[in-house]
């Protein structure tokens, strides 16, 4: 009975920086400057609907290539012998420790018009091609951000699968494909929708990688959410109404992956 | 059981890491036979399943199944299924799904898979289990659930790697009779992995005794159990008294130092044995009646007999008996020509006879190791042979040790573990009171001070 | 053949995450200030950090936040763990969900949020944003990582060691340091180290609720990545990548010194 106490502060704490800055982002979608209820800031929304699908669009793709390129990968390290397991781990984790600007900065000067590529191409008398500032630096970005999130849920539920499992399929006649397909695809399950969940997610919300290499022309829902409170189109009003549309497509996405998944969602962390 | 053979095992070598698992294993199976691997753990006998399965390659030597060299022949396109040591049950798949698994694969008819798995269930006696999940199944159960998934295939032989291992007793027993029960009904060669040599010894056509990566024997259970080869199988197969003995001749065997009659002959005169006894063969006589002489520790009864345990000249004897002396009485053990099993020891050897070479003055080198005897008198770089008892090597934890050495068998001789080690590439056999696990390293320390060290040749003495 | 490929695959995808890091450090000793033709060496962008005042203001920033903001979130959230832990079903459904919250949410959403709060309740109380409401923003989504960390220890734990506590006469809260807390710690410390970790390397929301003048090192990359004008980056990125390295190293040194110890007891023991 004492114990519920210890966890009074953090409902507090919660309540005080969680729920009320939630309600008052649908009070500000809802109001006006001069404090009027309004649906007015939706009716406005129509132009960020190109830029929302976009977004939607774009992390969808970055979340499919991430998948591809991680399972294959989470799979071979999960059958490695320990030690190569663990160098392995530190090696994704590495990178994810240097800030995500810095890394994303990289691929700025690599994507450029006269950047390492493009003269790696001219080598072979190919480009130069336009990279940066485009859909495809974007989703570069994005995978090269956001991969290591999609490799560790799923390197972790593979670990959990035994490896007499496999060999039992193989005894009943599954050969690798079949191995796959009908055990390891389905058992990994957890770890795939946590993964998808960790790409997709922050790959919508982001400005700062459309930003850096996606230049003016591929404005994503995130880089008008963020000029909507900085600069000189200042208007929290309409801000507030799209990061509450944003939101609720990213809790129904989320709520529908989910349902994929009878298990608690304890596979969402690491 | 026909005399057909289904699977052959041929001078089958398999390394881990440089380690000898599996050490020249011949082994044929005939069709229908219910064979049993019987061995302590890391013997070799789940690896030698594993090679019949496909899960593990041979380094040398070649697999035969029904007369076609299967070496290459991946797991997934052999005729074999396995029943798995801790189920390895499709947690994903409920249990109907799980025993279709194979049939599915195989791209039957709806129908006929349906059929099957049904009738297959039936037999399992898991009837109306189809869309549980596995995981809300009770050990017995999954472990039918185990061996149903892999008999729905209709193999020609069903491997099972230790499957009663994880279930209590009761249904142990339970499951023994039933899969004795399906193997005949069915008609299919069972290869079954275990340690329990009871369980071997009930269920068996063949038992096949392997210990270190070898077979020790192959036999019928009574076969087996009346005639073991040697020591470490009459060990292992059940309670039995084994003791250091010689040969003085043909039809004479001296035990702890009395002179009996026996029924072997062919030995060389003094060759030390190992004698093995069997507890329901000895009769508790008076004092006066046997050479034999021992006062009763304990005494259990057992519904049938009382076993006792009667300590003689510093060794414990076990006596199963329909008669009961009480605890502290003196007895005399008797037992007859017959009743005394004479074999050849494991190593050929009762004490460890190992080369060295003086280095320093006053001190030996052998095996690595370095020794100070006082008043050695034997100049430097002398040969010398070391005499080393077996009670004069002691286990230790391994940071104290003089040497790490691989503990190959051990036995129980009345009054101290008999182990037999392997340093480098030296066998020594030691006497302890410690139990160990075999196949695994151990650390050893020598009594030094009672080693006997001569000089290797002669004239070189100071 | 399939392992040759599996190896091959392996090294790829770590070329892919390691090739524009790489970059970045050549780029760093290159005399000019171009970032495709090295053109000579050099070591003045590091000086040049060094005497930038700005720079390492918002280093030790970064620091001081991630320090108090994961020692906060550590011990609210540990106390939080516990409390839910002794909830009955409907309450810890709702406190579990709440925990998800800023965890699901697009981080974008709970930098508007934030920002609106401390904008609101700046007005009605008067004061500016800057360390205080940094600090409050990295409690708030770090404590849900500690607890998600904390409460799977809580329910591996063996409760029958808390009651022999008390059987062998400590009261309930000396029972609770001496029985409890030493079989959750290994979910506190690895809590504890996710949220410093990602408080060090948030961005987005110090973003929106750093107002004017208080910078951390994200938010100051971001200005200067934004300019993109200066190979004090590429310095900047280099040393944080070695620190990371050498940490790396470390502690993978520590752990298989420490491997070999117990598996030479567990041999002992044997």
């Amino acid at each position: 009975m004492k114990k519920k106490i210890a966890s009074a502060p953090y409902i507090l704490w919660m309540a005080l920086f969680t729920v009320i800055p939630l309600v008052l982002v649908i009070v500000f979608a809802f109001t006006n400057e001069n404090k009027e209820f309004t649906v007015e800031a939706f009716t406005k929304m129509g132009q960020f609907i190109p830029s929302l699908i976009k977004s939607l669009k774009l992390a969808l793709i970055s979340t499919v290539i991430c998948f591809v390129l991680a399972y294959p990968f989470s799979y071979i390290m999960s059958r490695s012998a320990e030690h190569v397991q663990r160098r392995m781990m530190m090696l994704i984790m590495l990178p994810m420790w240097m800030s995500f600007l810095l890394r994303t900065y990289s691929w700025m000067t690599l994507l450029e018009k006269n950047g390492l590529i493009n003269r790696f191409f001219g080598l072979f008398g190919l480009g130069p091609f336009q990279m940066i500032n485009t859909e495809g630096a974007v989703v570069v970005g994005m995978v090269y951000n956001f991969l290591p999130f999609m490799i560790l849920p799923l390197y972790t539920v593979m670990l959990k699968i035994d490896k007499s499992v496999i060999e039992a399929a193989q005894d009943l006649g599954s050969n690798s494909f079949n191995v796959i397909r009908k055990v390891i695809l389905p058992l990994s399950l957890p770890g795939i929708i946590s993964g998808i969940t960790m790409v997709f997610v922050p790959s919508v919300g982001t400005f700062m990688i459309s930003r850096m290499l996606g230049g003016n022309e591929n404005m994503l829902i995130g880089d008008l959410i963020e000029k909507q409170f900085f600069g000189n189109m200042y208007n929290p009003y309409l801000g507030s109404a799209v990061s509450l549309l944003l939101m609720v497509i990213i809790l129904i996405t989320m709520g529908i992956i989910n349902l994929f998944d009878d298990e608690e969602m304890e596979g969402m962390m690491i | 059981m026909s005399d057909k053979i289904i699977i052959d095992l041929k001078n089958i070598v398999v390394s881990y890491d440089g380690e000898r698992v599996l050490d020249r294993i011949n082994l044929s199976i005939r069709d229908k036979e219910f064979v049993t691997l019987l061995g302590p753990s890391g013997c070799g006998k789940t690896t030698t399943l594993r090679i019949i399965g496909g899960f593990v390659s041979a380094d040398e030597g070649e697999i035969y199944f029904d007369g076609k060299k299967i070496n290459d022949l991946p797991a997934h396109k052999r005729k074999v299924n396995t029943v798995f040591q801790r189920y390895a049950l499709f947690p994903h798949l409920n249990v109907f799904d799980n025993v279709a698994f194979g049939l599915k694969l195989q791209k039957l008819p709806k129908n006929e898979i349906q059929q099957a798995v049904r009738k297959m269930l039936e037999i399992v006696n898991l009837k109306g289990f189809e869309r549980r999940k596995v995981n809300q199944l009770s050990g017995g159960q999954q472990q039918r659930v185990a061996i149903a998934r892999a008999l729905v295939n209709r193999p020609k032989v069903l491997l099972l790697d230790e499957p009663l291992g994880a279930l209590d007793l009761k249904l142990r027993k339970e499951m023994q009779l039933e899969l004795m029960n399906i193997q005949k009904q069915l008609g299919i060669t069972f290869i079954y992995v275990t340690h329990d040599q009871e369980e071997a010894l009930t269920m068996s056509d063949t038992v096949v005794v392997m210990k270190d990566g070898e077979i020790q024997q192959i036999g019928s259970p009574q076969d087996i159990y009346n005639e073991p080869t040697n020591a470490f199988v009459a060990d292992f197969i059940g309670e039995n008294n084994i003791f250091d003995g010689v040969m003085l001749e043909d039809y004479k065997v001296q035990i702890h130092g009395h002179v009996f009659d026996c029924v072997d002959k062919g030995f060389m005169k003094n060759q030390p044995v190992d004698v093995v006894i069997r507890p329901e063969d000895i009769r508790i006589v008076k004092p006066e009646e046997s050479p034999l002489v021992g006062v009763v520790e304990s005494v259990i009864f057992k519904g049938v007999h009382y076993e006792s345990t009667v300590k003689c000249e510093g060794f414990s004897w076990l006596i199963h008996s329909t008669q009961c002396a009480p605890v502290g009485s003196k007895i005399g053990i008797a037992f007859g020509p017959e009743d005394i099993h004479i074999m050849n020891k494991l190593v050929p050897f009762s004490t460890n006879r190992v080369e060295g070479v003086v280095t320093e003055e006053n001190t030996v080198e052998f095996l690595g190791v370095t020794m100070v005897r006082p008043n050695l008198g034997l100049s430097v770089d002398t040969p010398v042979m070391l005499t080393i008892d077996p009670k004069d090597i002691e286990i230790v934890s391994e940071d104290i040790s003089d040497l790490t050495v691989y503990l190959e068998s051990m036995v129980w001789k009345g009054a101290y573990n008999e182990m037999v080690i392997w340093t480098h590439d030296r066998q020594m056999i030691l006497h302890s009171q410690n139990d160990e696990q075999v196949a695994t390293d151990i650390g050893i320390k020598f009594h030094t001070e009672n080693i006997l060290i001569e000089p290797l040749s002669q004239g070189k003495e100071a | 053949m399939k392992k040759v490929a599996s190896r091959a695959y392996v090294w790829l995808i770590y070329l892919f995450l390691y090739l524009p890091i790489l970059v970045l450090i050549v780029f760093s000793f290159n005399d000019s200030k171009s970032t495709a033709k090295f053109t000579g060496f050099t070591l003045h962008w590091y000086t040049d950090l060094f005497r930038d005042r700005d720079l390492l203001m918002a280093m030790l920033h970064t620091l001081e936040i991630a320090l108090l903001a994961s020692i906060i979130a550590t011990v609210l959230g540990t106390a939080a763990a516990i409390g839910i832990r002794s909830m009955g079903k409907a309450g810890r459904s709702v406190m579990m969900n709440l925990t998800y919250l800023p965890v699901v949410n697009p981080e974008i959403v709970t930098g508007v949020s934030l920002m609106l709060l401390f904008v609101f309740l700046g007005g009605l109380l008067g004061f500016q944003q800057g360390f205080g409401t940094v600090l409050i923003a990295h409690v708030t989504f770090c404590t849900p990582y500690v607890i998600l960390n904390v409460l799977p220890k809580l329910r591996q734990m063996d409760i029958s060691q808390y009651e022999a506590a008390q059987d062998l006469g400590c009261s309930p809260g000396k029972a609770f340091f001496k029985a409890v807390i030493p079989q959750i710690l290994p979910g506190i410390t690895s809590g504890a180290l996710m949220a410093f970790t990602f408080s060090l390397d948030d961005f987005m929301i110090t973003y929106f609720t750093n107002g004017a003048g208080f910078e951390t090192l994200p938010t100051m990359i971001f200005s200067m990545v934004r300019r993109r004008v200066s190979p004090k980056i590429n310095a900047l990125s280099t040393l944080i990548f070695v620190i990371v390295l050498l940490m790396l190293i470390l502690i993978n040194i520590k752990d298989i010194r420490r491997e070999k110890r117990e598996r030479k007891q567990e041999k002992r023991a044997v």
